[in-house]
């Protein structure tokens, strides 16, 4: 076999192989969509009854609560990263980083100091080759989110929140995600936590509906400090399920035109290993041609 | 008779729906029972049984804790951060 041909079928086996595993992670990633969205969906009813208690609230009761207070002065803004633990998913993590430097530089122009919380070992990796600090980080599980991870997370950026801004608290809160549109299109999306606006929940009430005259028990200001962490709790529980479904679309996507492209290469080598292997058949016959030509003609001179 | 439309609901799902005739929940208040044309109500759960009476007098019990409790219009619905059916 000659070196050229050697060279191709070498190529062609290559290509075979990365093609067949791209072709698992899709079928694995397909088949995780499906749950994912389950997932999303199996988690709405209580968001979706947590939204509408505490817009219930906030008509009802004039209170001022420290997560709903716009502060005087915002010093000092946390951005919240959600990115995935794996990658081989197209811009899946880098749409969001990519998204959140914007966001950063926009805050940064309006004078205030960023601090940054990490979902996710891409966005871990990410800050860690600039040198860049993150306040908390967590990795693992970004694909199957639990809630206890969404309870910390809420814990965490709630404390800081009612920390003073001496004490390294930080005035408010962004979070940055992706959110699952379909199965070819996430995109990356930025929602202010806190202060909170409530308007902006999953499923806003529609505009004509009226919200009864609700009796509070213990009290409303004892109802508002338990429903506003639970609300958060599920804001950032359901950004995390969103961003786990885009997670398994983008990879499916991603290894889908990875396996396509894998099948032309194999194709274009195979096509250019037939032509070498032609031409060196053709090559091998002009040469016994021409050999037993020459020795013919030395025959005849004898 | 008006009944209830219960809806208990975990973080991660929806535990259970449907038609009931009373509710019995335990708020931090202490037990609360509820039945058809409750005033409106948003309540604080405490830690225990919920206990759901079905039409046909049978009843269901679900253990919830750390949520809150709301009913209107005879729609009552338990929203807890872990909830299951015993």
């Amino acid at each position: 076999m000659g070196a050229q041909l050697r060279v191709y079928r070498q190529k062609i086996k290559s290509a075979q192989t990365t093609k067949k595993i791209t072709r698992a992670m899709e079928l694995i990633s397909a088949s995780r969509i499906y749950k994912a969205q389950q997932r999303v969906a199996a988690s709405t009813p209580y968001s979706r009854a947590v939204t509408r208690a505490v817009s219930a609230v906030a008509t009802f009761s004039n209170v001022d609560h420290p997560l709903t207070t716009e502060p005087a002065r915002i010093d000092r803004a946390a951005v919240v990263i959600f990115t995935s633990d794996r990658g081989l998913a197209g811009a899946f993590s880098s749409n969001v980083l990519k998204e959140a430097d914007q966001l950063a530089n926009l805050l940064k122009e309006q004078g205030k100091e960023v601090v940054y919380y990490l979902v996710g070992r891409k966005a871990v990796a990410y800050f860690g080759f600039r040198r860049r600090e993150a306040v908390r980080s967590w990795i693992g599980g970004t694909d199957l989110p639990q809630f206890a991870t969404a309870k910390e997370i809420a814990d965490a950026v709630v404390g800081s929140f009612n920390t003073d801004y001496a004490d390294g608290g930080v005035d408010e809160i962004h979070l940055v995600s992706n959110r699952f549109v379909s199965m070819i299109a996430q995109v990356p999306e930025v929602v202010r936590l806190l202060p909170l606006e409530v308007v902006e929940g999953t499923e806003a009430p529609e505009a004509g509906e009226v919200y009864p005259l609700y009796e509070f028990e213990p009290d409303v200001n004892k109802v508002l400090d338990a429903l506003l962490p639970v609300y958060i709790e599920s804001r950032i529980f359901n950004a995390m399920l969103q961003s786990a479904a885009s997670e398994h679309a983008a990879r499916q996507k991603a290894m889908k035109s990875a396996t396509d492209n894998a099948e032309k290469l194999i194709k274009n080598y195979t096509r250019l290993s037939n032509s070498a292997r032609q031409s060196e058949i053709t090559q091998q016959i002009s040469e016994i041609v021409g050999g037993a030509d020459a020795l013919s003609t030395t025959g005849d001179e004898d | 008779m008006a009944t209830l439309r219960v809806e208990l609901v975990a973080a991660d799902q929806a535990v259970w729906t449907g038609e009931a005739k009373m509710v019995i929940a335990k708020t931090v208040e202490g037990e609360i029972g509820l039945l058809p044309g409750h005033e409106p109500m948003l309540a604080i759960l405490g830690a225990g049984e919920v206990r759901i009476t079905l039409e046909d007098g049978n009843v269901i019990k679900a253990n919830a804790e750390d949520g809150f409790l709301s009913v209107e219009n005879n729609v009552v619905t338990v929203v807890a951060r872990n909830a299951a059916l015993v």
